[in-house]
């Protein structure tokens, strides 16, 4: 197998000395063979993906092609795909075949990308270690004995794995940016109502956003110039002007100024970890960045606002799991409202209900207020932290998370210590900013991702920030061993 | 901020998820850890600090009442448990 960029896959496409039949193929057998041992993707479906690898080249040859026609592009299984089995990694959703195309979907179908499968992640995109979903744990490709990290595991081992060159995936405290961290990926977040939620099963719609994950910022980059822009299917997507986030990615960076949250370097951050975060940051002085210290005083807060909201929300959106429409359906019951309970005591998987009772619970009567109000109050606070932090500073940077990936079955049974891998992740989805992980080094072999967090819409810009430094380093190019063979 | 056996329950029920005895004590113990975590908002001063619901402070767009969808009852019904004459069948809830 070859280690291609979706650049590489893009020219190589275009200048006629491939075709996406032959790239699919190679990236099929690749999955045929790693596949078992990682556990990535939930569904794959050959002939479906020959299919649009087949049309893809008849409009490249006929000078139709876009940028991505061709190239092979992972779907995280929270995205609905027509025709194609939606889990969500959930037994609620085993049997479920999308009847429609999520926007990001269409979007990669339109520009003629070939859908090669759909990867694993934690049930209902709730957790960060890809261990609750319904079909099985995903392994870090850089320990099989370790995580991906999560939720989207699933297309951080993929790509990781070199099954795909790069695949979607969705953040709502930290899913896109920890596995990216924990598998040596670049990966992207951006402000909330950039991309379409469309089709995108909910877990807390007002923090859930889609974005792409790759080896590289330019390939991030491409992946954007698909995925973003207006939607008018989703009520929350905002009218941003469509930006070009390959234009500027080459600019250099010299007069950046980097804000250093000191919360992000605190207690509770692996010291190894730290120093590859600080030989970063000097790379980036080499690269002619300042660097101001920074506080976002309330980050300890985030974690429990997110477990108040983001449950809140999900006990809601979860509630139309019903047994009604689609999906899971218990064999046996009385009545209606037996019907119900057991479709889904049977249909969720232990996190997800935990979840969803935490979410009655701060939303039921006389608990309103002390919980789910105070949060949103709270919530104000550490969107207010970032907003003064920016005034003396372009970006922010700091670690991806606290370690590098942890053992499977370590940290599962006690869901505090899972929630805390999300310490620096979740406060960017509360206040909707963009952010971003890219490979900063290794600890033990295991990977490190600094963290890069920007103003509302500035994507573009923190592209082109992780893209200098992609330029003079090399982390983002390692490959597991063994992953090619 | 404790939380009881019964209230787990209750609060089951509620999310309309059937939950055993066993499954409740042992959800009892692992909800606690977290409404403990939840607790330590309690110490913020919050008077005067307006909620924030949302990411971006926009408001609702409205669209012209046009038909905009087509109807794909028999494509949108195909995957659902027991439907009949175009119809979702559920258990008796009307005697």
């Amino acid at each position: 197998m070859e280690d291609w960029s979706i650049k590489e896959l893009s020219s190589l496409l275009r200048e006629k000395k491939t075709s996406s039949v032959e790239i699919t193929t190679d990236y099929l057998q690749h999955i045929k063979k790693k596949n078992p041992e990682i556990n990535a993707f939930i569904t794959v479906d050959e002939n479906r993906s020959l299919a649009q690898a087949k049309l893809a080249d008849l409009k490249i040859q006929k000078g139709e092609g876009d940028v991505l026609t061709g190239v092979p592009i992972a779907q995280k299984d929270i995205f609905c795909a027509e025709d194609w089995l939606t889990t969500c990694g959930s037994k609620m959703l085993h049997n479920f075949i999308a009847p429609y195309d999520a926007t990001v979907v269409k979007k990669f179908n339109e520009v003629g990308a070939v859908n090669i499968g759909k990867t694993n992640m934690d049930e209902f995109a709730m957790g960060s270690s890809n261990e609750t979903s319904y079909f099985g744990g995903v392994k870090n490709p850089w320990d099989l004995t370790r995580v991906p990290g999560g939720s989207s595991g699933g297309s951080a081992a993929a790509i990781a794995a070199r099954m795909c060159p790069g695949a979607t995936a969705t953040d709502t405290g930290g899913s896109i940016r920890q596995p990216a961290s924990l598998c040596g990926l670049t990966g992207l977040k951006p402000t909330y109502g950039l991309v379409s939620r469309y089709g995108m099963i909910a877990f807390a719609s007002s923090l859930d956003q889609a974005g792409p994950m790759a080896k590289s910022s330019e390939d991030c980059a491409m992946m954007m110039n698909v995925m973003a822009g207006f939607d008018p299917k989703d009520s929350t997507s905002i009218d941003h002007k469509k930006e070009d986030y390959t234009k500027n990615i080459d600019q250099p960076i010299e007069g950046l100024k980097i804000g250093l949250p000191k919360e992000y370097f605190a207690d509770g951050l692996d010291s190894h970890v730290a120093k590859v975060i600080e030989s970063a940051i000097d790379q980036y002085k080499k690269l002619g960045a300042t660097i101001v210290d920074v506080s976002l005083p309330n980050t300890n807060l985030s974690i429990p606002v997110y477990y108040v909201l983001a449950p809140a929300e999900a006990s809601s959106n979860l509630s139309r799991y019903d047994g009604v429409r689609y999906g899971h359906r218990t064999s046996q019951y009385d009545d209606l409202m037996d019907m119900y309970c057991k479709t889904r005591q049977e249909g969720f998987g232990e996190e997800v209900k935990r979840r969803i009772l935490i979410g009655t619970y701060v939303l039921s009567a006389g608990y309103y207020d002390a919980y789910y109000l105070k949060a949103q109050q709270i919530r104000h606070l550490i969107s207010e932290d970032f907003k003064k932090a920016f005034q003396s500073c372009d970006l922010i940077m700091g670690p991806t998370a606290p370690s590098t990936a942890f053992k499977a079955n370590e940290k599962i049974d006690d869901p505090v210590t899972m929630y805390l891998q999300d310490i620096y992740t979740i406060a960017t989805n509360l206040a909707g900013l963009p952010g971003m992980s890219i490979p900063a080094g290794f600890v033990n072999k295991l990977p490190v991702g600094i963290q890069i967090i920007g103003n509302y819409f500035d994507e573009a810009r923190m592209l082109n920030v992780a893209h200098q430094f992609q330029k003079v380093t090399d982390w983002h190019k390692a490959i597991p061993e063994g992953a090619l063979s | 901020m404790s939380i009881t056996h019964d209230e787990i329950k209750k609060i089951a029920h509620l999310a309309r998820i059937k939950i055993t005895e066993e499954e409740a004590d042992a959800t009892l113990k692992k909800l606690s850890g977290i409404l403990n975590l939840i607790e330590d908002m309690k110490k913020v001063d919050t008077t005067n600090i307006s909620p924030m619901s949302h990411a971006q402070s926009v408001t609702q767009r409205l669209r012209d009442d046009v038909v905009t969808e087509t109807n794909q009852r028999e494509k949108l019904q195909k995957i659902a448990p027991e439907v009949s004459g175009g119809l979702y069948i559920v258990p008796q809830v009307i005697e």
